[in-house]
């Protein structure tokens, strides 16, 4: 399997967690959504990890999740501190900082 | 053999993306998500990334999506409202996003990278794997490993403080008397409907 077609994969799966971002508007699924992107990075990460033949790329992966932990971990805060302020679950409603 | 075990995966991948971003109810879009992480993980194994593959499927599939479906559960997974605030978002998102993919396919065929087209060279048996990469990690790549932790650290005690129940003096309502919430717009009256008062 060429690493052409992992690339491409990954660049189709960023593309569709981009699309996931500008289509959807609960918080939720848009911290999902990065999910996705974050993830197809990873893939191409990890696929020129293996076309240049050594594990720095794979390393780099590792570090990748960590940081989409942590982005998590943030994000799904700031979701339970919007909810138990009883605020609306819309990014379109939570636009104080608009502005 | 391979080629079967790549076009598998691929399709559960991208199935578990558009997954997510098609369902109604973020329960099943955090499970479509789920799908997409295990069809990664086995696109990692191809790959002869043995550990990423690993991680993805313990810290990925096991703990982070955990604590997902736990917030969804909390939450409640609401249906969005079918209200389009920008005009034509339904038809100008598509169009962005397929724009995305044909500008990334394009820098990818287009690229000057001769070995894209190869399978990659040979590598070792221990390519990839837990000790390979916990060598790099330890000697190599010591410093961000530590930068890492910390921040995962920091991540954990900003959380704990975000989520962490109202104090005294904070209020829950988003009508209280707020100068910017509303341009002109006299408060409306009745607390008791928080979600779309501010419309």
């Amino acid at each position: 399997m060429s690493i052409e077609w992992f690339i491409v994969l990954s660049a189709l799966l960023f593309a569709t967690g981009a699309l996931g971002i500008l289509l959807r508007r609960s918080p939720m699924v848009i911290l999902l959504c990065l999910e996705l992107m974050l993830n197809a990075g990873n893939l191409a990460l990890v696929a020129f990890s293996r076309m240049v033949g050594n594990g720095q790329g794979q390393v780099f992966a590792v570090i990748v999740m960590v940081i989409a932990a942590c982005e998590v971990v943030v994000g799904l805060g700031l979701i339970v501190a919007i909810f138990r302020r009883k605020l609306p679950l819309n990014v379109d409603d939570l636009r104080e900082l608009r502005g | 053999m391979e080629e079967v075990l790549f076009f598998v995966a691929a399709i559960g991948a991208l199935g578990g993306a558009i997954g997510v971003i098609a369902m109604r109810n973020p329960f099943y879009s955090v499970l479509a998500l789920i799908v997409h992480l295990f069809s990664l993980a086995a696109l990692f194994l191809l790959l002869t990334s043995a550990f990423v593959a690993a991680a993805q499927v313990v810290v990925y599939a096991g703990a982070v999506m955990v604590l997902y479906v736990f917030v969804v559960a909390y939450v409640g997974g609401g249906g969005e409202s079918a209200w389009e605030p920008i005009p034509g978002q339904r038809f100008l998102a598509p169009l962005l996003g397929i724009a995305l993919f044909v500008e990334l396919a394009v820098a990818v065929l287009s690229s000057s990278l001769l070995a894209l087209g190869t399978d990659g060279p040979n590598v070792k048996a221990g390519f990839g794997d837990p000790a390979a990469i916990g060598r790099l990690l330890l000697e190599k790549f010591l410093l961000p490993f530590e930068a890492s932790s910390i921040l995962l650290l920091l991540a954990a005690v900003g959380a704990i403080v975000l989520a962490s129940r109202l104090q005294e003096g904070e209020v829950g309502t988003p009508d209280e008397p707020s100068p910017n919430r509303e341009e002109g717009v006299p408060t409306s009256p009745s607390p008791t409907t928080p979600t779309g008062a501010t419309r």
